[in-house]
């Protein structure tokens, strides 16, 4: 708890947009290349995840994640006022179930029709 | 770390700016045909004018593999009228749209589509985007063609609307572009149309442009120019903290084309009609909640207590079972499908739809909130098509929706979504994600540049593709074969005719325009608070209802802003200068709302347009087109019929007209 505090502003929005996992990521920055916005910003050190430095232009296409070499190294973050608006009921149970709750169901893994 | 503000808050430091730093550079780049904007309209221009053998140089805000309204994907493809499957012409889905829009769309662009865009889906799919059901996944199911493998959507017994695989459809492109050799520059911002002599009214020899990573300046020198740009979605409303997740247009929608078309003294109709601001973002995230509109169009609607809420067709006619919701009733010809941006249909072509007294029966008690979706009403093939190959391969769904709510645990064998919980009203329109309205959001309607059966401009030498630059264009589809078409023009056009020689006073004027944010002082607004007022001017004194004096009110305000705190604007880097500059182009967008809206002396239902001035409903003598430009700086109106397009110059009939310009540009691309 000693650590120096800094004078701060606010996030810029009341979303992040995405969160990058730094075990997974190799700061190839593909995603930044391909953001239709600029979302993202390379890190100053090298092979470490972007920056998220324009979270309020993110209009959540998913390009950088499409653009990704490495699965799972960015996951999408819908706004929080969003996902917890996304709700489902299972027919059968009559259970509540909503995106980002504590213990989902588990995961849907059917892939997309295509094949890609 | 992942934010700005995790960096700052771990080193104590900010970053540096990670790209060169390139001001008052300049680059001049030379092409046969430029493209202003990199969707999917500017990048299938692009391979089209580069397969007829032209140099393409093709300027896009975003990165043109990803960017644009259509850079997210597409599930299904309007107007293929020529598909072996199709049971509708060309000519009856134009005049069905020309009937539905009272007149108010444009005939062109609906049967140069209706002819080629067919065409157009066959080169996507030489460039590898899968159109048809290749895995046999779907086979016996009733959208499915057994002998092609086509699926449609909508209107089972007709099938000019095709689904498609098209999640991937933009990086195909890109690569099509690059083994053809197209200049592709990325990350530019374009400032302005370079005219003959920098003349307003004159050749379109060129265009300037910033780029929005280094700040270096380009001037761009082409023999034609298309614009391919997007729609000005940051216009009336300007709040993307809260709304840049719900919208389907996104920040770099500045309506840049339509502000340097405006400039160059380009003529545009249609500049009137706005919508109420339903995509403005305010809802939800697109197709996360439950509704049975487009994509899911179909879906069993079910209260609280999982009562199904009732279809009818728009003739009042309760539908018996889900097969009929796909298909066309008793005096329907056929169904046209939402989102061809028809403000309205006739009934005889209006797709089926949840009863329209929902709201009513919702306050009665007669359904009880929330309502959901329940896709296990449907077939198994019909709900694997919806989920999984609809949501999976739409605009901002694959990752977003398909990806997120399976990973979140949503099966749509076992699950009902609900839709939004708002007030009954909202309920009308089945496509529920989109939230409550917003009174005083309004978001622009079917207005773009005048364009001739070349698709030309009133300018020589500039031509326009696409949903947004065109007027009364429509959708994913649409842009993809007008941006073929117009490049075909163009690049034909370009052959005939040298390089003009660039007016040096236009580019010194446009560069000091371009640099002067960087130069102020500090304590100048910044680009967000110079949007937000723009869209205050917009939304409060050119909304729902207008007059003279607010109209003029806020031409005189907006030119404020331009000459006032727009001047003093700052911008802090190149990112910042890029967005500064796209708020004059919002300016010159809303001055030209303003000014066709003052020409309008009437109210029309047609256009969704009240002056409280002229109240009288589409009077015959105003049931017409008003073409407005810029010439010396002043704004002039002529009129134009709304069949213009049958009339001389050209021919009087649609088949006609598109022999003639087919035989003139005999090459197809």
């Amino acid at each position: 708890m000693s650590q120096t505090v800094y004078m701060m502003p606010n996030a810029p929005a009341p979303s992040r947009g995405m969160r990058f996992n730094p075990q997974l990521c190799t700061g190839c920055n593909s995603c930044v290349e391909v953001c239709p916005t600029d979302v993202m910003m390379p890190n100053p050190e090298k092979q470490k995840p972007p920056l998220v430095l324009y979270p309020e232009e993110c209009w959540f296409c998913g390009a950088c994640i499409e653009e990704c070499p490495c699965d799972g190294a960015i996951r999408m973050l819908h706004p929080l006022g969003q996902n917890i608006s996304v709700n489902w009921k299972r027919k059968d149970t009559g259970e509540y179930f909503r995106l980002g709750m504590k213990n989902p169901p588990p995961p849907n893994t059917t892939p997309p029709s295509g094949g890609r | 770390m992942t934010t700005w503000n995790e960096y700052a808050e771990e080193h104590g430091t900010l970053p540096e700016w990670p790209y060169p730093i390139r001001y008052e550079m300049e680059s001049e780049i030379a092409a046969d045909v430029l493209i202003v904007g990199g969707g999917v309209a500017g990048c299938h221009a692009a391979i089209s004018a580069a397969r007829q053998g032209a140099k393409v140089v093709l300027a896009e805000t975003g990165n043109a593999k990803r960017s644009g309204a259509g850079g997210a994907g597409v599930d299904h493809w309007h107007g293929a009228c020529t598909n072996p499957c199709s049971q509708v012409t060309p000519l009856a889905y134009t005049q069905a749209c020309m009937d539905s829009a009272h007149g108010y769309t444009n005939g062109i662009v609906r049967y140069i589509v209706c002819n080629e865009s067919w065409d157009t889906l066959l080169e996507c799919e030489a460039m590898g985007v899968q159109i048809r059901d290749v895995h046999d996944e779907f086979k016996g199911a009733d959208f499915r063609d057994e002998a092609t493998k086509l699926m449609f959507a909508y209107d089972y017994q007709n099938r000019h609307v095709i689904r498609v695989w098209g999640f991937d459809i933009k990086p195909r492109l890109y690569s099509e572009m690059e083994r053809l050799g197209v200049q592709i520059c990325n990350r530019t911002v374009v400032t302005s149309l370079l005219t003959d002599g920098g003349r307003q009214g004159g050749r379109v020899v060129g265009a300037t442009g910033i780029n929005m990573r280094t700040g270096e300046f380009y001037v761009f020198k082409a023999k034609a120019t298309i614009i391919a740009s997007g729609g000005a979605g940051r216009l009336f409303s300007f709040a993307p903290e809260m709304t840049a997740a719900g919208t389907m247009s996104n920040m770099n929608a500045a309506g840049t084309g339509h502000a340097i078309g405006w400039n160059a003294g380009a003529e545009f109709v249609l500049m009137e009609q706005t919508g109420p601001g339903v995509l403005a973002g305010f809802g939800y995230a697109p197709y996360s909640m439950g509704n049975c509109h487009n994509t899911y169009h179909g879906v069993s609607i079910v209260d609280a207590d999982g009562k199904e809420v009732p279809w009818f067709d728009k003739f009042g006619r309760q539908l018996q079972s889900v097969e009929e919701r796909f298909l066309p009733g008793p005096g329907q010809p056929f169904h046209l499908g939402p989102g061809i941006g028809i403000a309205g249909y006739l009934p005889q072509y209006h797709v089926n739809d949840l009863t329209a007294d929902l709201a009513q029966r919702i306050r009665n008690g007669e359904f009880k909130l929330p309502l959901y979706a329940d896709l296990t009403r449907l077939s198994e093939l019909e709900r694997k098509c919806i989920w999984g190959m609809m949501v999976g391969n739409e605009g901002k769904t694959r990752i977003p929706i398909y990806d997120t709510l399976g990973r979140g645990g949503f099966d749509p064998n076992k699950d009902m979504l609900q839709a939004p919980v708002m007030a009954p009203e909202n309920y009308d329109v089945s496509c529920f994600w989109v939230g409550a309205r917003m009174p005083t959001v309004r978001s622009m309607g079917a207005g773009g540049f005048l364009v001739d059966w070349d698709l030309r401009t009133s300018l020589e030498g500039l031509y326009a593709a696409g949903t947004s630059p065109v007027f009364g264009a429509g959708c994913h589809g649409e842009s993809h074969t007008m941006g073929r078409y117009a490049a075909r023009k163009a690049a034909a056009y370009a052959r005939t005719r040298p390089h003009a020689p660039i007016d040096r006073r236009q580019v010194e004027a446009q560069k000091a325009l371009a640099y002067r944010p960087l130069r102020q002082s500090k304590q100048g607004v910044g680009w967000k608070e110079l949007n937000a007022a723009v869209a205050r001017v917009m939304s409060d004194y050119c909304g729902r209802y207008k007059n003279e004096v607010t109209l003029n009110r806020g031409l005189s305000l907006l030119r404020e802003l331009k000459e006032n705190e727009g001047a003093a604007a700052y911008a802090a880097n190149p990112h910042e200068l890029g967005r500064t500059l796209e708020c004059f182009s919002l300016i010159s967008v809303g001055e030209m709302v303003l000014q066709a809206s003052l020409a309008r002396k009437c109210s029309s239902a047609h256009l969704d347009f009240s002056r409280l001035d002229y109240p009288q409903m589409d009077p015959v003598e105003w049931q017409k087109l008003l073409p407005i430009r810029q010439e010396e700086g002043r704004v002039a109106v002529r009129e134009l019929p709304l069949d213009f397009h049958l009339r001389a110059p050209y021919a009087a009939t649609y088949e006609e007209n598109y022999r003639r310009v087919a035989a003139a540009s005999a090459g197809r691309s």
